[in-house]
């Protein structure tokens, strides 16, 4: 005790003498800026650190909601945690589009395998802008009662104008008929490329078709109809040409052989 | 005081209101009108910010240097916004969303940065505080008076809930479209100002200029 007295009476002597320090003076202005920046950074990392949980929580939970409205399913008088339940979650190796047993379902974090040179690689084609793409994805299966499956709802994510847009496209039971799409997360314009978030552009992917009848790949995206015609054809968006862009060119991506191609063609097959 | 400290908090309400006298936050109160909900939250975020914020600066203002004044405010300004930021992303998700990046934007909100340069540098931390308050409440008070109009006009609905039912729905209300675009606002925004200096001929500006009589020659 006798020892951190005149220790700490010390410290206090030196704050005094700093805080004394003429306001404008090079010293007290170096000590201003350090000492209200390591302050200030200690209070947002603490708001930052003990408030993740909760939003990690809130993520969680809207990511839910998101796949249930993809599919079709979601009453807000229900309970997300009960609701969600009807989805069989697996993980897909896109390489051989079988599911795999190597990782849990409900807990495989495919952002984070994305960063894993082990179980992602680099995208040397890449119209999405995804930079890595990870191996493997968890994919929701819902199954009508007799144990059929109804839906397929699959993950994807690609550029938009300024941020990664992420969601999930849902397909019908013949993994060609698109029952909906809806991206949960993405920093795009709000009244322009958020625009993506509504209901009325959102309503128009329902019934459309991937592949024609050769099994080539015909949804785009677009102001105007490709040839193949309206069955394929999604509406752009107006004032986003941009955002619009980069979800015709994930749409195409995930779709095609680098994405779910493969998977899908199992389903086709029966092999699922 | 107690007098003075009731001016503080209702003077920015009406008669120096920061959006209609000193037309300043316009453009966040562009954006962030269309449903009330949405305006509600960031009136609360604006003012918790400009309160404490000015708080903050004002208890710190015979120590900021006046060469880094502007930086020591924006330290304390953005530390403040992204506290709300957070305690909004834990808190009331589904309107973290809507509000995206309307909520960082408020370290640019000029009513925050304004209050503390005009008035927390000078006067003492509850003062500055009252001030900082009752201007976030002016701002508030504005954003809800404009998001009123075009929710209800625009949508037809207040705070989510069906007034005029819309004929998309069945009812008979042929919604206003353009209200629910952020250019109407500029519009509700002008005829308020219109509106409170017929109401109030003290704010109108002097001229800049004089018409001069030219005589002929």
């Amino acid at each position: 005790m006798a020892d951190q007295t005149p220790n700490s009476d010390q410290s206090k002597g030196l704050l005094r003498k700093f805080l004394d320090l003429p306001t404008d003076s090079v010293p007290k202005t170096l000590f201003v800026a350090v000492t209200l920046c390591l302050f200030a950074s200690m209070i947002v990392s603490l708001a930052a650190v003990s408030l993740r949980p909760i939003q990690e929580e809130n993520k969680l939970r809207d990511k839910r909601i998101n796949i249930l409205q993809v599919a079709g399913v979601y009453d807000p008088s229900q309970s997300v945690r009960e609701a969600f339940e009807a989805f069989e979650p697996h993980v897909l190796d896109l390489t051989t589009g079988k599911f795999t047993d190597e990782f849990d379902a409900t807990t495989f974090d495919e952002r984070a395998a994305a960063d894993d040179p082990e179980l992602s690689r680099r995208l040397t084609n890449d119209p999405a802008g995804i930079g890595r793409q990870s191996n493997f994805k968890t994919i929701y299966l819902l199954r009508t009662a007799d144990g059929d499956i109804d839906k397929v709802i699959l993950p994807v994510h690609g550029y938009g104008l300024w941020s990664t847009l992420y969601g999930f496209i849902a397909l019908e039971a013949d993994g060609n008929d698109i029952y909906g799409l809806q991206f949960y997360q993405h920093a795009e314009t709000p009244g322009l490329g958020a625009e993506v978030d509504n209901p009325r552009w959102k309503a128009l992917w329902s019934g459309k078709k991937l592949r024609d009848e050769n099994g080539d790949l015909q949804i785009t995206v677009d102001k105007t109809p490709p040839p193949a015609g309206i069955d394929f054809h999604i509406d752009a968006l107006a004032g986003a040409t941009l955002t619009s862009r980069g979800v015709d060119n994930l749409v195409k991506f995930w779709m095609g052989e680098e994405g779910y191609a493969t998977f899908l063609s199992n389903l086709q097959a029966g092999e699922i | 005081m107690a007098q003075k400290r009731k001016e503080l908090l209702v003077d920015p309400l009406v008669d120096n209101n920061p959006i209609t006298l000193q037309v300043l936050g316009i453009c966040s109160a562009l954006a962030v009108t269309s449903s009330l909900q949405v305006a509600f939250v960031m009136a609360l975020a604006v003012t918790a910010v400009t309160g404490f914020a000015s708080m903050f600066i004002s208890i710190l203002r015979n120590h900021i240097p006046s060469s880094i004044r502007i930086i020591v405010q924006m330290v304390i300004i953005a530390s403040l916004v992204i506290l709300v930021d957070q305690i909004l992303k834990a808190f009331a998700y589904e309107i973290s969303k809507t509000l995206s990046v309307f909520v960082g934007l408020i370290i640019t909100n000029c009513i925050v940065m304004g209050r503390a340069e005009a008035f927390a540098m000078k006067n003492p931390p509850v003062a500055s505080f009252l001030d900082g308050i009752g201007n976030g409440l002016g701002y508030g008070l504005i954003l809800m008076l404009v998001g009123v109009i075009r929710e209800l006009f625009g949508a037809g609905s207040l705070f989510g809930i069906t007034i005029l039912e819309t004929v998309n729905n069945g009812g008979w209300y042929v919604p206003n479209g353009l209200l629910l675009l952020p250019p109407s606002a500029f519009f509700v925004i002008g005829l308020l100002i219109w509106a409170f200096r017929t109401w109030k001929p003290k704010q109108v500006e002097e001229r800049e200029y004089k018409i001069q009589t030219v005589e002929a020659h």
